[in-house]
């Protein structure tokens, strides 16, 4: 008896068993959603598109673990959610991008996107897209410059590319100029199965669409994010473009296009579906899904930009909260008649 | 219509350590029981003995003061105090403290009715209450309230055997041991209610129990087993009104206005006992379980037997456990101490170890996942709703319907971010309604 009174039960409040699902296994589950990008990635553009990805991942961590330690918070790293900022960072960069500008962008993602605004959870901006359109501000033609695919133009790995390297191996992607913004809008060399693959020039994470995709479904399969706001992106992209294709382009095949190159996959799957900056409801996800798809075609078709998507994600982050409050669901036990009364009422409360 | 609630989670229901164990009495009848005199929602009942008295199972030893059902003796034996004690829902309430005497003598002012096809609904509502049943699935709603304030609103009897919590298995084994004292509660709920028939919900992970029950019903073809699918909070209340009829019940509203009336099947068969055989509820099954204890088991229960005694008779713990809650891990509560004793609510026991349990985490990161907005069954959007409740803006979170949280926990459960959601819901609802009364006595005082 006496040993059973120096029990000590502890006492909470319910419930008393939590899903073995944490912050560290989804973020995983993303970074793992990511490799076969990467792969493709390092396939078509050489070992520098690893290295660059892991400076970015160990830049992201490092930024997190200084910021946090110099403000005295408690460290965060283990929840693996910079390692995710970093990948994605490097992904939405080209391969040909300096280390240190890079480094620069991840800086700026993690301590003045993530962290001024208190961490995880409290920025209103993907970290990965603040730090890709800070880097487009300060370094447009770095971050415009694209190597071309396959193996004969593997980028070198030192610090910076040259400008021998650059005069050689790079090219235009898909969206570039002739496509988007001439007159002609003429198709680009690359074949749609090459653009779908990834066997194209452009940023190191965003070029293969299939391995994006299948990245996206596993996610999906995983339960790791909802289908509503990729679904709905591609889908408004997909619309836009088949019903209006520009230069006289077949309506298909400029959709296809449309939909293999630039940012989309990565974005939709990846960057429109992060949940800090996404709606919580089911309205407001399918609305910040076609505003991303709306914004998107319109960057591309009006805009400066030959492309749209980290952009139109960035806008569509800013108006969450008021998605948010256009999204909320219906009240339980409210029907359609018991809401209409209640219109009535107030409206013949307001007129009386 | 039939329609599948909203949202939900499947947590592991870990109900193999006791699903294919016979109820049993005690090995060992326990020395005292401690009695609450609160054992149902409403008022304590005003307790009719005093120290020294000599009481006998089924003797009535709490009278309702207000809304309430009176309380029987579990034991025979000699009442050896009255006075405050720990309870299973926290704080001390008055308890009557029975010494046994080991006679188990029966005396009961309730007859029996064998046949009660001739009963009057009042009869059986008058036997049910003084037969003292309450919900016996835990909130403990008095019955007799239930069914003479359902009475003519009421179309459609439902019997809840979802049994959706993990761990438990007490009403599962009651369907597959004494289905006929289920289907028989049933018939006579029916009788009272002026209704043809019945639907019995089960969750699909008892096939056994639903074979069972229809098998009983036979011909009669009047009480119907609906499996359903097995989903937390499968069983709660407007959950299950819901998955059955496909109506919801309005906010702050009660099954009756959608012309429902729910009742556990514990309960059903708790007035079979009552009506039929005329015996006022003194015992309970109990599921005593959890990794923590050494043999989980099903038990047979006189009320007022002590946790402590329970878990002797699943052989002790097995290891240091790290809670023991009276109910499922869901929505059950944790005690400080195992001198409380069962209430009728009370339909498990249970033993959590250290890796069983949910750490409790100090720090709270929300990502805004969105999970909880995914899971909650009353379409609510708990991750606004805390961000206010951690602000101290009640009426800001009273606007996102927080007065609507059946407190299930499915939030809870799923916040990979491991936020204290039911927690901070509750301490909100309870500052809202301190706010309304207060609002209310200063109308009253605007008045006067």
């Amino acid at each position: 008896m006496n040993e059973e009174k120096k029990l000590r039960l502890k006492v909470a409040s319910s419930p008393h068993v939590a899903s073995p699902i944490n912050t560290m296994s989804l973020m995983r589950d993303v970074l793992i959603a990511l490799v076969p990008a990467l792969c493709a990635a390092v396939f078509f553009f050489g070992p520098r598109a690893l290295i660059a990805t892991a400076v970015s991942v160990a830049a992201c961590e490092l930024f997190e673990w200084g910021y946090r330690k110099l403000m005295k918070k408690s460290l965060a790293n283990q929840d693996l959610s910079a390692a995710v900022t970093g990948v994605l960072l490097a992904f939405v960069c080209p391969v040909t991008l300096p280390y240190w500008v890079l480094i620069i962008g991840d800086f700026f993602a993690i301590v003045v996107v993530k962290q001024l605004f208190g961490g995880l959870g409290k920025n209103f901006m993907n970290p990965a897209l603040g730090g890709r359109a800070f880097l487009m501000l300060c370094y447009p033609v770095a971050m415009t410059t694209w190597a071309k695919a396959g193996t004969a133009n593997w980028a070198p790995l030192g610090m910076s590319v040259g400008q021998d390297y650059i005069d050689a191996f790079t090219g235009a992607t898909p969206l570039g100029a002739d496509f988007m913004h001439n007159a002609a809008h003429r198709l680009p060399d690359a074949s749609l199965l090459d653009a779908f693959v990834g066997n194209v020039g452009g940023c190191i994470g965003e070029v293969s669409a299939l391995l994006l995709l299948i990245g996206g479904v596993y996610l999906i399969v995983r339960g790791v994010i909802r289908a509503r706001i990729p679904v709905a992106f591609i889908a408004t992209v997909a619309v836009l473009t088949f019903l209006f294709p520009q230069g006289g382009n077949d309506r298909l095949t400029w959709m296809l296009y449309q939909l293999c190159s630039g940012g989309l996959m990565l974005g939709a799957f990846f960057m429109a579906t992060d949940y800090v900056t996404s709606p919580v409801t089911k309205k407001g996800e399918i609305i910040f899904g076609v505003g991303c798809g709306l914004l998107t075609v319109f960057i591309r078709y009006f805009g400066g930009y030959p492309e749209g998507v980290s952009y139109a994600i960035l806008i569509m982050n800013c108006c969450v909260w008021l998605l948010d409050k256009v999204g909320k669901p219906n009240r339980y036990g409210v029907t359609k008649e018991m809401r209409e009364a209640q219109k009535a009422a107030k409206k013949a409360g307001k007129e009386g | 219509m039939k329609q599948s609630f909203y949202g939900g989670v499947h947590p592991n229901d870990r109900k193999e350590a006791t699903r294919h164990k016979a109820v049993t009495p005690l090995g060992a009848a326990p020395q005292q029981v401690v009695i609450a005199m609160s054992m149902h929602i409403g008022a304590p009942c005003k307790s009719v003995v005093a120290k020294g008295d000599h009481v006998t199972v089924g003797q009535k030893i709490g009278e309702i003061a207000g809304l309430g059902a009176p309380i029987h003796a579990s034991v025979s034996g000699t009442v050896t105090a009255v006075e405050p004690r720990p309870y299973p829902g926290g704080n001390k309430v008055m308890s009557v403290v029975i010494e046994n005497d080991f006679q188990d003598t029966f005396g009961s002012d309730l007859t029996p009715h064998p046949d009660y096809s001739k009963l009057t609904a009042d009869e059986i509502v008058e036997i049910i209450k003084e037969a003292g049943v309450t919900g016996m699935g835990g909130a403990g709603f008095p019955t007799h309230v239930k069914i003479s304030s359902g009475i003519g609103k009421v179309d459609t009897l439902i019997l809840n055997g979802a049994e959706c919590e993990p761990y438990i298995t007490a009403d599962h084994r009651l369907m597959l041991e004494q289905g006929e004292r289920v289907i028989g509660g049933a018939r006579i709920l029916m009788q009272a209610f002026g209704l043809q028939s019945a639907t019995i919900g089960v969750e699909a992970n008892k096939p056994d129990a639903i074979e069972h029950l229809q098998a009983l019903v036979g011909a009669r073809a009047d009480v119907h087993v609906e499996s359903l699918r097995t989903r937390y909070p499968q069983g709660a209340e407007k959950q299950l009104i819901q998955r059955l009829t496909g109506r919801e019940v309005p906010p702050g509203g009660l099954p009756a206005h959608v012309g429902c009336a729910v009742f556990n099947v514990g309960t059903a068969a708790a007035v079979y006992d009552a009506v039929v055989e005329g015996k006022p509820v003194t015992h309970r099954i109990v599921t005593v379980t959890g990794d923590a204890v050494k043999e989980p088991c099903n038990l047979l229960v006189p009320l007022g037997t002590s946790f402590q005694h329970l878990i002797d008779e699943a052989k002790g713990f097995a290891e240091e456990p790290d809670r023991v809650l009276t109910g499922g891990p869901m929505m059950g509560i944790a005690q400080h101490t195992l001198e409380v004793g069962i209430i009728k609510g009370t339909n498990a026991v249970l033993c959590l170890t250290r890796k069983e349990a949910a750490p409790i985490e100090t720090e709270e990161v929300c990502l805004r996942c969105a999970r909880c907005v995914n899971v909650c069954p009353m379409h609510l959007t708990p991750v606004y709703m805390h961000l206010y409740a951690g602000k101290g803006m009640w009426k800001e979170a009273e606007a996102l319907n927080v007065m609507d949280c059946i407190e299930c926990g499915s939030c809870n459960y799923i916040c990979p971010g491991r936020l204290h959601l039911v927690q901070s819901f509750r301490m909100t609802k309870m500052e809202l309604r301190q706010l309304a009364a207060k609002e209310k006595a200063a109308k009253e005082a605007a008045k006067a």
